[in-house]
């Protein structure tokens, strides 16, 4: 893992989906064997571009079979990603995601784009807080959680390489904010520690959207003395045990920060590590139990506390219940 | 070989396929027999005759793949498999039964020569489509068979992938409908009738399609693969008109999806079945 944070709140004039297309042309150019299965949504996040390989296969309106394709190609030595948006590659197509590619160990990637409230104007038909959920659900499955154009073109290269299990990652889809500067470098299950001291009382847990907002909360925080550590959990399966019990021991609190349900996500995912391993109290920011609903994303972050003003308000209230 | 000395050879097989998957779910005592001993002169003419297979190189690339798209049918696959060389008749005999490898429903992951995982129904369709796709991506003239049961049509999945396969003109692709006339709940015609029928909507989809009036007759399934080879453009749907239960005494009477019959029935089945066997050998 070698990484460079910004951190400075800039609108990355690239989005994610170059990030993730740069690298599958640098993949495909290389390696006859990979292969994108797309659910006529090439337009959504321009792997049009990849045709040009003849290995960018559009499957139709019909994300059951494109999942059930990209099982059938896995076992032909492919490479296969498969894209819809996040409700559709997950809810739509999980039961061929689970037996037809995982329970069969057919490392096929999925990736499903416009994760929770990233859906904004699609509205709460399209709005997925329980991809990630499903797909934590299924043995051996790796599930990703990124934030940025390097984040994605760095995990999109690392998952590619990974065979006989599946690995669903999240993208958003449309520009975001930059976190990491280009070349930086993941490794799949490590959390990546972004802000450090000694004397931190509280730790906070995030991935995607809400690592740019943490880190908000972070400054907020450093401005009344209060200082934190904050960590990119990006990789939600399998999560960085090591980390999560280090940092609760060493600072006595922790606040996970997700763009999805949280009583089934990182949320969950971290209160399970640390009531098995170190019993610490923690508070969520995320969606809680709640549909989506249609609208601009920043009145939808807004109107689900997904926040760096959220992170800060359950800093606090954690570190009182120390 | 002269064709009817091939015939001759592919029905002995299929006589030996039937002993043996009575004998293999029969170590058990019951399983779905009824679906399991429909297509068995369509595995005997795959692997009798068709496929190209290395039995000591059950993942060799350049063989021919099967699907058993309707999973329950795994018996049959696992006789036919053992026959063939894949591995010791004796241990189709574990069929079940604890850290088996030779589960209800097909498991690419256990058995040796079973192709992709299958179970849920509708799923080795798409899986088989993909993996003939694979095979066209990469310049290769693998051919790929699945089979699909009347009652697993239901699924809406089926005909995804039958849209996607004629799309993508995948004519290395052979899809064997096991029109049984049955499902669980009883009769296609009662539980989900199929419009038109499924000939005629494989048909609608694009698809190459060959009727077999007699699916359970070796002969006849034969013609029927070797019209499907030469045809270019397009995947081919072969319809076979079978008998659920065929030659298992219990279970044909009553098309029955699955069977639990008495050991004293089982004796009276598999004694037919080898008599069978007998007399298609003396036919010879």
């Amino acid at each position: 893992m070698s990484f460079t944070l910004i951190g400075k709140h800039e609108k990355d004039s690239r989005a994610c989906r170059d990030g993730y297309v740069q690298a599958m042309t640098e993949l495909m150019e290389a390696d006859q064997s990979v292969v994108h299965v797309d659910c006529d949504l090439k337009g959504c996040i321009n792997t049009k571009k990849l045709d040009k390989f003849g290995r960018c296969i559009n499957a139709g309106i019909a994300e059951a079979n494109a999942m059930g394709v990209a099982a059938g190609l896995t076992a032909t030595g492919k490479k296969t990603w498969i894209h819809s948006f996040g409700c559709f590659s997950s809810r739509r197509a999980f039961d061929q995601a689970f037996m037809s590619a995982a329970y069969a160990k057919l490392g096929v990637k999925v990736l499903g784009s416009d994760p929770g409230v990233c859906a904004a104007y699609n509205g709460g038909t399209h709005m997925p807080f329980e991809d990630c959920a499903l797909y934590m659900s299924v043995p051996d499955a790796i599930v990703i959680d990124p934030v940025d154009y390097a984040q994605v073109y760095d995990l999109t290269k690392k998952l590619t390489a990974v065979e006989g299990r599946l690995s669903y990652m999240r993208m958003i889809r449309k520009g975001f904010t930059t976190v990491y500067a280009d070349g930086s470098e993941f490794e799949i299950g490590k959390g990546v520690t972004l802000k450090e001291s000694d004397n931190d009382v509280a730790t906070i847990i995030a991935s995607g959207i809400m690592v740019d907002e943490s880190l908000k909360a972070y400054e907020k925080l450093q401005e009344e003395g209060i200082s934190v550590r904050v960590i990119d959990m990006f990789t939600w399966k399998p999560i960085d045990e090591d980390l999560i019990i280090k940092s609760a021991k060493e600072t006595g609190a922790i606040v996970t920060a997700e763009n999805h349900n949280c009583t089934c996500g990182l949320g969950s995912a971290v209160a399970r590590v640390l009531s098995e391993k170190a019993p610490t109290p923690v508070e969520m920011v995320g969606v809680h139990d709640q549909f989506g609903q249609v609208g601009a994303q920043a009145y939808l972050q807004e109107a689900y506390k997904l926040t760096a003003d959220e992170v800060v308000a359950k800093v606090k209230k954690v570190i009182a219940r120390k | 070989m002269q064709k009817a000395e091939k015939m001759q050879a592919l029905r002995e097989f299929a006589a030996e396929i039937r002993v043996e998957t009575l004998k293999t779910i029969g170590s058990l005592g019951f399983g779905h027999v009824g679906g399991s001993m429909s297509i068995v002169e369509a595995m005997a003419v795959l692997y009798g005759d068709v496929m190209k297979v290395d039995p000591k190189n059950p993942r060799w690339e350049g063989r021919d793949w099967c699907v058993l798209s309707k999973g329950h049918a795994g018996p049959c696959a696992y006789a036919t498999l053992a026959l063939k060389g894949f591995y010791d008749l004796e241990l189709t005999r574990t069929l079940n039964k604890p850290a088996t490898n030779f589960p209800s429903h097909t498991d690419r992951t256990k058995t040796p020569g079973v192709d992709l995982t299958t179970g849920s129904l509708g799923q080795g369709m798409s899986t088989a489509t993909g993996a003939a796709l694979g095979h066209k991506l990469d310049g290769k003239d693998n051919r790929v068979f699945v089979f699909v049961g009347d009652g697993e049509c239901d699924e809406g999945q089926v005909w995804e992938a039958a849209q996607f396969a004629a799309h993508y003109k995948l004519d290395n692709l052979t899809c064997f409908v096991d029109d049984n006339k049955n499902q669980l709940d009883g009769a296609v015609a009662d539980v989900m009738s199929h419009g038109k029928g499924i000939g005629a909507k494989f048909d609608a989809f694009g698809w190459n399609v060959i009727n077999v009036e007699n699916g359970n007759d070796v002969e006849q399934v034969y013609d029927a693969v070797q019209e499907a080879l030469t045809v270019k453009g397009v995947p081919t749907a072969i319809i076979l008109n079978t008998t659920k239960g065929k030659g298992a005494t219990f279970a044909e009477p009553s098309a029955a999806h699955s069977s639990q019959p008495s050991p004293e029935q089982w004796e009276e089945a598999i004694a037919a079945a080898e008599a069978e066997l007998a007399a298609v050998k003396a036919a010879k």
